[in-house]
């Protein structure tokens, strides 16, 4: 069985598989690592959203050999230890979720959104964001969180 | 294990009429003694045991009660020596914000901060029995309980205090954990209770604290665990995982009702690590990772016996009027099929009269979270970790499956991704238990979207029939409503009528149904307020004059004017527009709605909502918020798009990009006004504010022309 290196979070995994692997099934069942959510498999939901040399990709419809030596960044990453990405707060201080399944992948989509678009108007969240489901409908405060996620980078002074 | 009895069980309590009582056969054996024991596993402290009644009374509408424990005796709180407090509850958090709001109602009445209270929910081995999250109880029910036994644990915590310092109990103060007295001494929970075994009975009559003093209920607080989940550090049932855990996948049939032919396993039982489970229908696999199950699974070659002759998503509604059982239920009189069409003999002083037929049909919850399960057996006990609303319902199903006591077998629901009434039967969850016995190892098993789709259950299509008559004065003379299979929850209407009928008849279901958010009460609403609309365009009479000269209840008059006041009735706020409005009352809680919709070439779109709900008194304005908002979003699909397509037992639509639920786009701007009625006791609100939204869309659309009488929301070609 052929091998793959996956770069995760900065550090080599050597999986072992085939090219056509999904992503997401090597992330939650053999490297464990849940925090990217199952939610339809089929690249509509955007639960298992992570970060691809720093795009907002579906990990779920990703395949494992085009991204063999990529840089790959799941939700586990994003805070600095005990310091939350600023993402993170403002979905905290906006209250923008329910059940909270679909909010990693929200997060993550969130941050690449912000990198290619780092001042969005509602019309761009709503067009940008709209592969990813929110079935308990925090769309509102969603939106909300993405506007207070712009401010909070803007007083960081991060534009990248 | 007998797979096809357990399936048929499940089924047998879906249907949401029944609303899932399931009789509470549990007992919590352990008596004061016992309960001293487990005190003392605990190191000691207090607890606050109870003999209430702990199983509610169900909605059932058949006394369901029967049987249910009434006499158990189960803990609810502990204080530890280091002063954290426990609280044990059978409720499940799905996103409602129960987690926080409980603990709001034991901060205030046993004087801690927040900081200090654990929940732990739906785990069968230590909370006290609890029929299932569903029905909007929680708040009405679950918070006043754990209220008085905070209430009980604060007195006997003042008692000995008193005793500690030898004085009156009314000189003491308490607060933030801690009592002090006159002279300035404080001693914190933890110090009182050191070393102790103390245990404490709640009964059912312990006082309630008044309203008017709530502190920490009634304030806008995040969500107690909110850093977990979006760090993703939070294990929701598919994350969990066990050592040495396999991955399992169940062969299923092409279409409901398939049975199997012939089986060759042969290629999947050589593959290297896996191991192929039958067991009656039961065709399962087991490896050690995803990709091989699903390898394995694929290798497993079927034959099916396809069913044939099956009603579809268009013959759908003639079938459930053919298979339609005679009228039951609330205002019925056991009439025969059709007589809702039959002229009225009780309403010489009528008029005019409005009959029309409403169709409603299946859909699906689409929980982002799939059913999953993690099953591992202990010598003959299993332990399943599952997202259910129903933890103590899917006990029940396992132990059967199996042939095992109850208490051979616990179930533990972690904060789950979302239920909507979607996950009270969750056979993945037997279903991994099967595997795991026959595996030897901890076995996980997570829905596709697909099985999630086919093999979870749909909000039950319906046929609702009306005929209206209005008198001379314009009156509503009398109501003829009969409600074929979608369900009886909001049959009733809440306006004066000087002779109805409101019936619900059962009928057959080709598809599996049950639960949902609202129940049948949004298809009832949708059927009851179009027509409302419809015969007030007739009358030439505004919809919300019409309305308030037939409604006596000043709580639903309140949410109507609120609504209209906010929305500008009766103009819109721009020439070209449609404004549609609707109102109702469900579970106690009260709710009214305004759209307003724009044409578009293909029809129309959604430019803004108002709604306005009132649910007595608020305990976390922020949490309540968020559940009428979800609540009207979720709303917006069954109003404007969703629809299950099915024939010969197949669903043809069972994918996401198929089946369309709401997503930011679809979302427009909602403006949302909370009444808080402080001087009247807490209603659920998870579900009552979804009714109003299609047939207010509905009745605005009206703007452009003739409606269909059906979901979704479609203008006449």
């Amino acid at each position: 069985m052929p091998q793959f290196d996956l770069r995760i979070n900065g550090k080599t995994h050597q999986v072992d598989g085939a090219p056509d692997d999904s992503l997401l099934s090597v992330l939650r069942y053999e490297l464990n690592l849940t925090g990217s959510k199952f939610g339809c498999g089929e690249g509509q939901c955007g639960a298992c959203t992570v970060l691809v040399d720093g795009l907002a990709v579906r990990s779920c419809v990703t395949r494992i050999g085009p991204v063999a030596g990529k840089a790959i960044t799941t939700i586990e990453a994003i805070a600095n230890g005990d310091a939350l990405h600023p993402v993170q707060e403002a979905f905290i201080e906006a209250d923008a979720f329910q059940c909270g399944y679909c909010t990693t992948g929200m997060v993550m989509a969130t941050i690449g959104l912000l990198r290619t678009t780092p001042n969005p108007s509602e019309a761009e969240i709503a067009r940008l964001m709209d592969r990813n489901v929110c079935r308990c409908g925090a769309y509102p405060r969603i939106v909300k969180a993405i506007k207070l996620a712009v401010d909070k980078n803007r007083q960081a002074g991060i534009r990248s | 294990m007998d797979e096809p009895t357990a399936r048929a069980a499940s089924a047998a309590i879906e249907p949401e009429r029944y609303e899932l009582a399931e009789p509470g056969r549990y007992r919590f054996d352990l008596d004061r003694r016992g309960f001293l024991r487990v005190l003392t596993a605990m190191g000691g402290g207090l607890l606050v045991i109870s003999t209430v009644p702990v199983v509610a009374q169900q909605e059932t509408g058949r006394g369901g009660a029967q049987g249910l424990a009434t006499d158990a005796l189960a803990g609810w709180l502990h204080i530890g020596p280091n002063g954290r407090v426990t609280v044990y509850t059978g409720k499940v958090e799905i996103g409602q914000n129960v987690r926080t709001s409980l603990a709001q109602t034991v901060a205030d009445e046993l004087c801690v901060p927040m900081g200090v209270i654990s929940l732990v929910m739906a785990d069968t081995d230590l909370t006290p029995f609890d029929p299932g999250t569903f029905g909007s109880r929680t708040t009405p029910t679950m918070a006043p309980q754990l209220a008085r036994a905070a209430a009980t644990a604060r007195e006997m915590l003042l008692d000995l205090a008193a005793a500690h310092w030898q004085v009156a109990r009314q000189t003491l103060g308490i607060k933030d954990g801690t009592i002090s007295d006159s002279l300035g001494h404080t001693i914190s929970f933890g110090e009182l209770t050191r070393g102790q075994n103390l245990t404490g009975v709640v009964s059912s009559q312990a006082p309630e604290e008044s309203r008017d003093r709530w502190a920490v209920r009634g304030e806008p607080l995040h969500k107690v665990n909110a850093r977990d989940i979006v760090t993703g550090r939070h294990e929701y049932p598919p994350d969990v995982i066990r050592p040495n855990l396999l991955v399992g996948r169940v062969i299923r049939p092409p279409a409901l009702g398939a049975t199997v032919k012939t089986v060759d396993d042969s290629h999947a039982r050589a593959m290297p690590g896996v191991i192929v489970v039958r067991d009656g229908e039961f065709i399962g696999v087991v490896a050690p990772n995803e990709r091989l199950a699903k390898t394995a699974a694929a290798a497993v070659v079927v034959e099916w016996n396809l069913p044939t002759g099956l009603p579809t998503s268009e013959t759908i509604f003639d079938y459930l009027r053919q298979t339609a059982q005679p009228a039951q239920g609330r205002g019925g009189g056991g009439d025969p099929l059709g007589a809702a069409a039959s002229p009225p003999s009780a309403s010489p002083t009528s008029t005019r009269s409005f009959d029309a037929t409403y169709r409603i049909p299946y859909i699906a919850h689409v929980p982002l979270e799939p059913r999953a399960a993690v099953a591992e057996w202990t010598g003959d006990k299993v332990t399943v970790w599952t997202g259910t609303q129903r933890p103590f319902g899917v006990r029940s199903d396992v132990a059967r499956a199996f042939h095992l006591a109850d208490d051979r077998v616990r179930v533990i629901v972690p904060d789950m991704g979302s239920g909507y009434g979607g996950k009270h039967t969750v056979d993945a969850a037997t279903e991994a238990a099967r595997l795991a016995k026959a595996a030897g190892r901890p076995v996980k098993i997570v829905y596709t979207r697909a099985e999630e789709f086919m093999w979870g259950y749909f909000r039950p299509a319906g046929v609702i029939t009306i005929s209206a008559g209005v008198d001379a004065a314009g009156r509503l003379a009398f109501w003829h409503f009969d409600n074929y299979n979608s369900g009886s929850s909001g049959l009733n209407t809440p306006y004066a009528v000087a002779a109805k009928r409101e019936q619900f008849h059962s009928a057959e279901s080709p598809l599996k149904q049950g639960s949902y958010r609202g129940l049948a009460a949004t298809a009832n609403h949708y059927a009851r307020e179009m027509q409302m609309d419809a015969i007030a365009r007739a009358l030439g009479r505004d919809a919300v004059d019409f309305r308030l000269a037939h409604i006596t209840d000043p709580r639903l008059r309140a949410v109507l004017t609120t609504v209209a006041r906010k929305a500008g009735w009766p103009n819109t706020s721009r020439p070209g527009l449609g404004l549609g409005i609707a109102c109702g009352t469900e579970k106690g809680s009260y709710i009214a709605t305004a759209a307003e919709v724009s044409r578009t070439p293909d029809g129309f779109k959604v430019e803004r909502l108002v709604a306005a709900f009132e649910c007595g008194a608020i305990v976390n304005p922020d949490g309540l918020r968020h559940q009428v908002e979800g609540a009207i979003v979720q709303g917006l699909g069954g109003a404007l798009f969703e629809s299950i397509r099915f024939a010969d037992g197949k669903i043809l639509n069972g994918t996401m990009a198929q089946y369309r639920v709401p997503r930011f786009r679809d979302v427009p701007p909602i403006d949302i006004t909370l009444i808080d009625r402080r001087d009247l006791p807490s209603a659920g609100a998870g579900e009552t504010p979804i009714v109003c939204v299609a047939p207010a869309i509905g009745s605005a659309v009206r703007a452009f022309g003739t409606v269909d009488t059906a979901l979704p929301v479609a203008l006449k070609a």
